[in-house]
């Protein structure tokens, strides 16, 4: 039986506040924690299969170009090397998240320098490593092609659905006694997760399974089907512990796609990792930026004029761009607006998603703006901000869902004593240290993507989930049991969270800091399904049921809810999709950021002192975890 | 055992003894999620030959502690919620067993100020001890919260 719900409308009510096992937003220890503490946490390339054989994957060494031929047999004739191996099917780079299709194939086309070009596989590892080391390319080198964001020859694209405009910018600066005009610059980021990318492939028959690392398997289950032309159906991903992912594994990858050709060629398992140099080459990037921000503003601070133009970097072809203005449409008000987009083609690794795209260097660009801002009006910074909190998005003029950023800006500057800023700069000293206070805002867009998860209470009072969500550091194996054990009257421990394999019910996956709702949504479906179903059989209404420490209580009844299943299982399948509450409401998450920063006046060494971090995440599912997403990754 | 003479220390756990608790985060000495202990002393298992250690006693994270027998340091990475991937973790911990015998020893680091002296068990004296392990995810307060907890245990 399954529960469905289409996010189109605000609820209106909090079912998990009715629930009584007290279990939601504990700070509880992580379950999985015994097994990564003791080393016992499998990932990817823990538990290599009996006869797996090993693959290194070999890089271009140009920018640009064609590769005519390998000098395959001086590498073939080495101890122990099994194949060189170069498909049509090979993959230049990850695929962006959510393709769900193969991104670009054809490995001999080179595109940017560190593109991977074929694999060498042998039966250890060293063996495979030194192999990939000596072999020769011959390449056909192209003619230079551009690599840096200001090179006058690379091609500029303007998409048009990335362009908007409201009123006059320029003439709200003209007009304007406060303005800024300013470029600033970011560089270019990698993900750079602890476990670099790696890959086991075994096949049976026409059956393919592949233990990875990788933060969102349907899609993935989808790419790599696409990437070697079978269908999905053959394929099941294992991913129950991922080592960090910040956006470098949500699309499928090279080494995956070259493990799977290479097992099936070869007849044997093959695991492919990718070595660290691999994870800056070959994954992607967060692009570099060029941001020209003007702000108009009247003689209260007041905002009157945003504009907002990005310069980014992507390789030919690539649809993906950093949307670095993404939070600018709606943190602040001021009715004349310009966003401006523009996209250098450049061969380099291409860009994608990486940690918060878009705000992690558009707020920040954005922020220091409103900082200069602030300095030309006089105005105390969190005052200039708060001044000009829009009362609904003053760019798709809806309204927001909710809004914290005027109480995460009070809350901050209370408890880092922001009154006791010296605004003048260079007036803090102690001895050779200059010592200031800054803060910004935070926004992050929220976003809900469709996901499915199922959850059995088993005959012996106990429950099981099951979906092939995600854990790459976030809790997911925390949180969804707290869910199911708040829904269903359990204490934790009665609960057991099966991840990361694509023959469970298909969720959101990891990324967009939108698992949690998505996929804690599908598992709370899933449990009132169940919650329905021991209604039917308590013949009560869903109002009436009270679930608590594995009992059912009902008016003046409370009876264990192994006699009510009385030897049967309860299954109950949730599923949650975005609907129209996307378009309705403006949906985002706020907080401000707050640092005491000290900066040698003699070498220009930078120490953050302290730093505080206020932010409205939503509802707190379990506040250990959440609280060290909040202090990192 | 006998093994390539290529094969690092790290490559011999992991693939020749199945001992895959230590982890290859960057094969050249960056990271730290290989640290184990030879002979007491906590070292990157990928900047060292396997052929180079003949003999000595290796101690890795499974020497450690196991579930259901856990070590003081290893339950307090759980309390103080010190990782979020736990790719890091068992490097984290095998380090942090060899620090606090280096802190015992009265070893100075970088940020000790009197080398002569005994080194405080601060914060800073942790965090400066523990750099060579990097962890991603950023649950270094935490990291240093779960070892001053052990530390001042022990010392107490």
């Amino acid at each position: 039986m399954a529960a469905h719900h289409k996010m189109d409308d605000r609820v209106g009510r909090d079912r998990l506040e009715e629930m009584a096992q007290g279990v939601i937003g504990e700070p509880l220890d992580r379950p999985e924690g015994e097994l990564k503490v003791s080393g016992r946490a499998t990932y990817a390339m823990d538990g290599l299969p009996a006869g797996c054989r090993h693959g290194v994957l070999v890089r271009s060494t140009v920018a640009k170009g064609r590769l005519r031929a390998f000098d395959v047999d001086s590498v073939e004739r080495l101890p122990g090397v099994r194949a060189v191996i170069a498909d049509d099917r090979f993959i230049k780079n990850p695929a962006q998240g959510m393709a769900g299709k193969a991104p670009a194939q054809d490995t001999r086309e080179i595109l940017f320098f560190g593109q991977p070009v074929a694999l060498v596989v042998a039966d250890t590892f060293e063996q495979a490593r030194h192999g990939a080391q000596i072999l020769r390319q011959e390449v056909e080198r192209a003619e230079d092609a551009p690599v840096s964001l200001d090179d006058p020859t690379a091609q500029l694209d303007t998409p048009s659905n990335k362009q908007s405009s409201s009123g006059d910018i320029d003439a709200a600066m003209r007009a304007s006694p406060f303005t800024i005009d300013a470029t600033y610059t970011t560089p270019g980021h990698a993900s750079a997760a602890m476990e670099p990318h790696a890959s086991v492939a075994t096949w049976e028959d026409e059956r393919l399974t592949l233990q990875a690392s990788y933060q969102m398997l349907r899609y993935n289950r989808a790419e790599l089907a696409d990437a070697l032309g079978i269908e999905e159906d053959n394929v099941r991903l294992l991913a129950p512990y991922v080592g960090g992912g910040f956006g470098s594994k949500l699309g499928i990858a090279p080494e995956a796609v070259a493990a799977a050709i290479a097992s099936k060629e070869l007849g044997t398992p093959v695991g492919v990792a990718m070595t660290r140099q691999n994870e800056f080459e070959m994954v992607l990037r967060r692009s570099d930026t060029r941001q020209r921000i003007r702000l108009a503003a009247d003689e209260t601070g007041r905002l009157i004029g945003i504009g907002h133009d990005a310069l980014v970097t992507n390789l030919p072809g690539e649809k993906f761009s950093e949307p670095v203005t993404q939070a600018t449409p709606f943190l602040y008000c001021g009715d004349n607006r310009a966003i401006g987009h523009k996209i250098a083609r450049i061969h380099r690794t291409p860009s994608g998603s990486v940690r918060a795209p878009g705000e992690a260097v558009g707020v920040t660009a954005l922020e220091i703006a409103i900082d200069e801002l602030a300095a030309a009006c006089g105005i105390d910074p969190v005052e200039l901000r708060r001044r000009n909190i829009p009362d609904q998005d003053p760019s798709k003029e809806i309204p927001f869902s909710s809004h914290m950023l005027a109480k995460a800006l009070e809350t901050g500057a209370a408890r880092f004593g922001w009154s006791k800023r010296n605004a003048s700069p260079g007036e803090v000293r102690e001895g050779e240290w200059l010592i200031g206070l800054g803060m910004a805002s935070a926004a992050r867009v929220n976003m809900l993507i469709e996901s499915k998860a199922s959850v059995t209470l088993t005959k012996q009072g106990r429950a099981t989930i099951e979906t092939d969500m995600t854990d790459i550091g976030t809790g997911t194996y925390a949180i969804l049991g707290q869910v199911a054990a708040e829904m269903l009257g359990l204490p934790v421990t009665d609960v057991e969270t099966r991840l990361g394999d694509t023959n469970l019910p298909p969720a959101s996956g990891s990324g967009g800091s939108f698992g949690a709702a998505s996929n804690g949504t599908a598992v709370f479906l899933a449990c009132e399904e169940i919650r329905q179903q021991l209604c039917t059989k308590l013949d009560c209404n869903p109002e009436d049921l009270t679930l608590k420490d594995r009992h059912a209580v009902v008016g003046n009844r409370r009876i264990p809810v192994v006699d009510i299943l009385n030897g049967e299982d309860i299954r109950g399948e949730g599923h949650v999709e975005p609907g129209e509450a996307e378009d309705k409401v403006r949906q985002a998450t706020y907080g401000s950021y707050f640092a005491e920063v000290a900066v040698n006046s003699v070498t220009g060494e930078v120490r953050v002192r302290r730093m505080l971090g206020v932010f409205a995440a939503g509802r707190i599912l379990n506040a250990k975890t959440a609280r060290s997403q909040c202090l990192g990754e | 055992m006998e093994t390539d003479t290529r094969t690092t220390l790290l490559d011999a756990l992991r693939n020749d003894l199945g001992l895959t608790g230590t982890k290859k985060g960057c094969d050249h000495g960056q990271c730290g999620a290989c640290t184990v202990l030879a002979d007491g002393r906590r070292i990157n298992s990928c900047l060292t030959l396997a052929c180079m250690h003949d003999g000595e006693e290796i101690v890795t994270i499974e020497g450690l502690g196991a579930p259901g027998r856990l070590s003081a340091l290893q339950r307090a990475f759980i309390h103080h919620d010190g990782f979020q991937c736990g790719y890091c973790t068992p490097g984290q911990i095998c380090s942090a067993s060899a620090m606090l015998g280096e802190i015992e020893a009265g070893w100075p680091s970088s940020v000790t100020a009197d080398v002569a002296g005994r080194p405080d068990l601060t914060a800073q004296e942790v965090s400066e001890r523990m750099s060579g392990n990097l962890c991603r995810c950023s649950a270094y307060p935490n990291i240093i919260e779960a070892i001053l907890d052990v530390a001042k245990a022990k010392g107490s």
